[in-house]
């Protein structure tokens, strides 16, 4: 008997069908990968079983029985668990404190029993080789261990089905390794868990089997063995992908971006940029690879002059631009693809036509004297919308209505049709569909190839391998090292990420190879 | 490199600022008082005291002056060669040895009632730290009631009639915190069922609160003030023992009910906040109400409940101005001691225990421009009255001790 059953599960969304009559079973002591790109349904459905969405039809069964859920006390009380893609700690408080959060123990019939609570978590470390400290505030955890606290949590509350969401999505890939053998050892212990995922490869790593959705719906459950990576892209994309990014060798001229000794402080005062040199020539793309939250948002922040830096120097094309405006710095050729794209990228609630022009509303032939041209805004909008694919019926509706594909595109159209030396591009395809990484990434690369220098910031580490002629690894507000990309491996990039620099670089073969993405 | 010259200079600015603060007692106070005079205070609250009468402290002016200007410049002098870890302990040597060497040269040649102003600054402060407290009660729960001050003023008429028409104060006292606990709940029904701005609400429960107040006021109250508006005052009441000890004892133990039931819910929203699972449940609701959600945890409720508790305690507060201090009402007469109650919250960093104190520190500046008046010093008192402001506008930008609201403040939560 499947410890749990979903039949039928409908859900929609205003505009949206978000599931359409997803059915999927849970065998005891199985890991479940459920595949599919962003908006396929995956975490709505996650969400429905956990109780945080009522679904509009279908049933859940638990173990063969019917369970009743309206809200997460009904699933921690079937025995479901969850571990959010966005971790649900609040960093103020102990590892302690977040674990007993919701059922806490009491002594003396009133008072936080937080000592029972701490050794329980001791005992759960040792069971499933959850190492974390009790008494820690996970605000000084790194995100690995808050993970580790995240997934405690659901066992202090002796849940027997998992779901993870997205959970490698912030970890190195030394730290996937770790999960992935927490997940084995969980499974072994008579755990039963759905890992969610887009990324094929870790499907193939750890499932025993895969539920992959597309749109809504469910188009199959196959087994690891009888697939490769191509045939799941096509079954969870729908139609044919090309895993490989197309690209000639890079032709580096002069030096456009050059950064000197930079440090950086961030608004609470911490030193997240220390000491940072490096420069990116014309025709090449430098791509910084890293963890999250090491520096790399306000080492673009200070770039782009969102952010000031404390010291150090940064030429773009031998001007300096460091501690001015973002108008004089956009001014100077710099193209600015935003990590937040709805906060630093987009007027949300502007038209479509008015985000085109952003950067340039206030030149001819956009402005006439303190008079915006709004047929020429219009005329030229247009013309962008339909040389960068923008799918939208008109230019006239508001940014904020677009899909996240759609935004981005927006962005690439304002900052690449002007004449540009220097492209930063912040994530650039976070959170976007298969189609459009596709395009995105070969306007990169044929930007590159106009001669444009190209910054490439990304956390995902098939990106920068695809992309990237360079790579700088970021750990702590350090470069830990800056390598060619065509001669090294994955590996050695994670222990770059996780701050280990080995004392002699694996050599790798040399010559002409491919990289291959995981969508 | 970097960091270490960044340490020096943090130590380096304090330090410059505490010898400032040496340097200005010299300027200000010793080279204006005269020699061989001395300043009396008194220690004792009055002949009548229950307390151990005590001899009063008398020093020589000009003398203790000195010593304090050399004891501070000493202790700028020591922060920038050593550097001292707490801040607390920094502004506390700045700011004691500055008011002593004040009081002293203020009191020069004549005689101040120490314990007296002390008893009256915790009196003062009682009203404020009831208003500080339900701050911090509804905004660990994310919750921001500005509103706190319109509560308290219709609990004060509440209380004041009710006892006044029933000539008995504890129905006065239940009616301003049932008054209190329902203008809260009218105010947490607004902002989390309907999500309206949570500034928006509380201001217009302010502005109904002064409206309604001084209507009935002047059309039922003036006209009729044995009927509605004469209800006297708890009494004090001395706890045996306690009330004997010199100085503390008539400062903490010869109050009314509304002064000890303060100090009793400092102590117990301490120990609720930090020490029990509701506690808990309040501020990871405050904090980040999705985490506490997905654990099974109804944010709203939770919200609904510490609101209202908030502004029951606010009621209490309001009962304070009327059956806890004069026996009547006056139009607009809590005189934004809701506002200051609030700048106390942040002051105490969003905590009982330290809303409570910085209360106390509103308390003894109002209570010393008053006495300042008396002695008839030269420096116009209401400079004195905005000092405790300066202060909270400073640490509200973050230089001394930065004080982070919890994360959710504010905001209302939305459920999908």
């Amino acid at each position: 008997m499947p410890v749990l059953e979903l039949k039928g599960i409908t859900k929609a969304f205003p505009g949206v069908l978000a599931n359409d009559h997803i059915s999927l079973t849970l065998e005891d002591g199985e890991i479940l990968a459920l595949l599919g790109e962003n908006g396929a349904g995956k975490t709505t459905l996650m969400n429905i079983l956990y109780g945080l969405y009522k679904p509009d039809e279908g049933e859940i069964l638990v173990r063969g029985k019917n369970a009743d859920i309206h809200e997460p006390n009904d699933a921690i009380r079937c025995g479901i668990g969850m571990v959010h893609q966005h971790f649900m700690l609040i960093p103020v408080m102990t590892v302690t404190e977040n674990v007993m959060l919701g059922i806490e123990p009491v002594k003396n019939g009133l008072f936080l029993d937080r000592e029972k609570v701490a050794r329980r978590i001791r005992e759960i470390s040792e069971q499933y080789g959850l190492e974390v400290d009790p008494n820690a505030y996970v605000k000084d955890l790194p995100v690995g261990t808050q993970q580790r606290v995240e997934i405690i949590k659901v066992l202090y509350r002796q849940a027997d089905i998992l779901i993870l969401d997205e959970p490698t999505a912030v970890l190195t890939p030394q730290e996937v390794e770790g999960l992935f053998k927490i997940l084995h050892t969980l499974v072994q212990k008579g755990k039963s868990i759905i890992f969610i995922t887009h990324k094929l490869k870790e499907v193939m790593a750890i499932a025993n089997r895969i539920t992959v959705l597309r749109g809504g719906r469910s188009v199959g459950t196959v087994l690891p063995a009888e697939m490769n990576p191509e045939k799941l892209a096509s079954l969870m994309v729908g139609r044919q992908v090309s895993l490989v990014v197309e690209k000639a060798e890079a032709k580096p001229q002069g030096m456009t971006l050059e950064v000197k000794d930079l440090f950086v402080r961030d608004d609470h005062g911490n030193l997240v940029v220390n000491n940072i040199t490096f420069e990116v020539h014309a025709g090449e793309v430098l791509g910084i690879a890293g963890v999250q939250g090491n520096g790399q948002t306000e080492l673009v922040y200070s770039l782009t002059g969102l952010l000031p830096s404390l010291s150090g120097t940064i030429h773009v094309a031998g001007k300096p631009i460091q501690n001015t405006s973002p108008r004089h710095i956009l001014e100077q050729g710099v193209a600015h693809v935003p990590e937040d794209r709805q906060k630093h990228g987009l007027v949300l609630t502007f038209p479509i036509h008015d985000n085109m022009v952003l950067c340039t509303y206030y030149l001819a032939p956009f402005a006439r004297g303190v008079v915006l041209q709004e047929q020429e805004i219009l005329a030229t909008s247009e013309k962008l919308a339909k040389q960068y694919d923008v799918r939208t019926p008109s230019v006239f509706v508001n940014a904020g209505t677009l899909s996240g594909g759609n935004q981005q595109k927006i962005i690439i159209a304002r900052e690449f049709s002007r004449p540009i030396k220097l492209l930063i591009a912040s994530q650039p395809t976070r959170g976007l569909d298969v189609g459009s990484i596709e395009y995105i990434h070969n306007r990169i690369i044929e930007k590159r190839d106009e001669g444009t220098a190209v910054l490439l910031i990304s956390s995902e580490l098939d990106e920068i391998l695809a992309l990237s002629d360079r790579i700088a690894v970021m750990y702590k507000g350090q470069f830990v090292d800056i390598v060619p990309a065509a001669s090294v491996t994955k590996e050695y990039l994670g222990l770059l990420m996780a701050g280990i620099k080995p004392e002699n670089a694996p050599a790798a073969p040399s010559g002409q190879r491919t990289i291959e993405v995981d969508l | 490199m970097k960091t270490k010259t960044s340490f020096t200079r943090s130590r380096l600015i304090p330090g410059i600022v505490i010898i400032v603060t040496g340097l200005l007692i010299f300027l200000l106070f010793a080279i204006n008082t005269q020699p061989q005079v001395t300043s009396r205070f008194g220690m004792n609250i009055s002949a009548s005291s229950e307390a151990i009468q005590i001899p009063d402290l008398v020093v020589p002016a000009q003398t203790g002056i000195y010593v304090l200007a050399l004891v501070t410049v000493f202790f700028g002098a020591w922060q920038m060669a050593r550097g001292i870890r707490s801040t607390g302990a920094l502004i506390g040597i700045v700011a004691f040895s500055f008011v002593a060497s004040f009081l002293i040269w203020a009191t020069q040649g004549k005689s101040f009632n120490m314990v007296g102003m002390l008893s009256s600054s915790l009196v003062r402060a009682t009203p404020i730290a009831l208003a500080a407290l339900c701050g911090v009660i509804s905004e660990r729960a994310a919750v921001v009631n500005i509103g706190i001050e319109g509560t308290m003023l219709l609990s004060a008429q509440a209380a004041v009639i009710s006892a006044t028409v029933s000539h008995n104060l504890y129905v006065g006292l239940v009616v301003a915190i049932l008054t209190g606990g329902l203008v809260a709940a009218f105010h947490a029904f607004m902002v989390i069922r309907f999500k309206v701005n949570q500034i928006v609400s509380g201001v217009a429960i302010n502005i109904f609160a002064t409206g309604a107040t001084s209507f009935i006021s002047s059309r039922y109250l003036e006209k009729h003030t044995d009927l509605f508006n004469n209800s006297g005052t708890f009494p004090i009441i001395s706890i045996p023992l306690l009330s004997k000890i010199p100085i503390l004892g008539p400062v903490l133990f010869e109050n009314s009910l509304v002064v000890y039931l303060t100090m009793l819910l400092v102590v117990v929203l301490q120990v609720v906040l930090f020490y029990t699972p509701w506690g808990l449940r309040t501020r990871a609701v405050g904090e980040h109400p999705k985490a506490a959600d997905t654990l099974g945890i109804d944010v709203f409720f939770v919200r609904y409940v510490n609101v209202i508790i908030g502004g029951m305690i606010a009621g209490l507060g309001g009962a304070y101005f009327t059956i806890g201090s004069v026996g009547r009402f006056d139009e607009v007469m809590t005189a934004g001691k809701g506002f200051i109650g609030l700048a106390a919250m942040i002051f105490g960093k969003w905590n009982p225990v330290g809303a409570f104190t910085s209360s106390l520190i509103f308390g003894f500046t109002d209570s010393l421009q008053v006495k300042m008046q008396i002695l008839g010093t030269p420096i116009p008192s209401e400079f004195l009255l905005m000092a405790p402001y300066i202060v909270t506008m400073i640490v509200l930008t973050g230089i001394v001790g930065r004080a982070m609201p919890p994360a959710a403040d504010g905001e209302p939560y939305e459920k999908q």
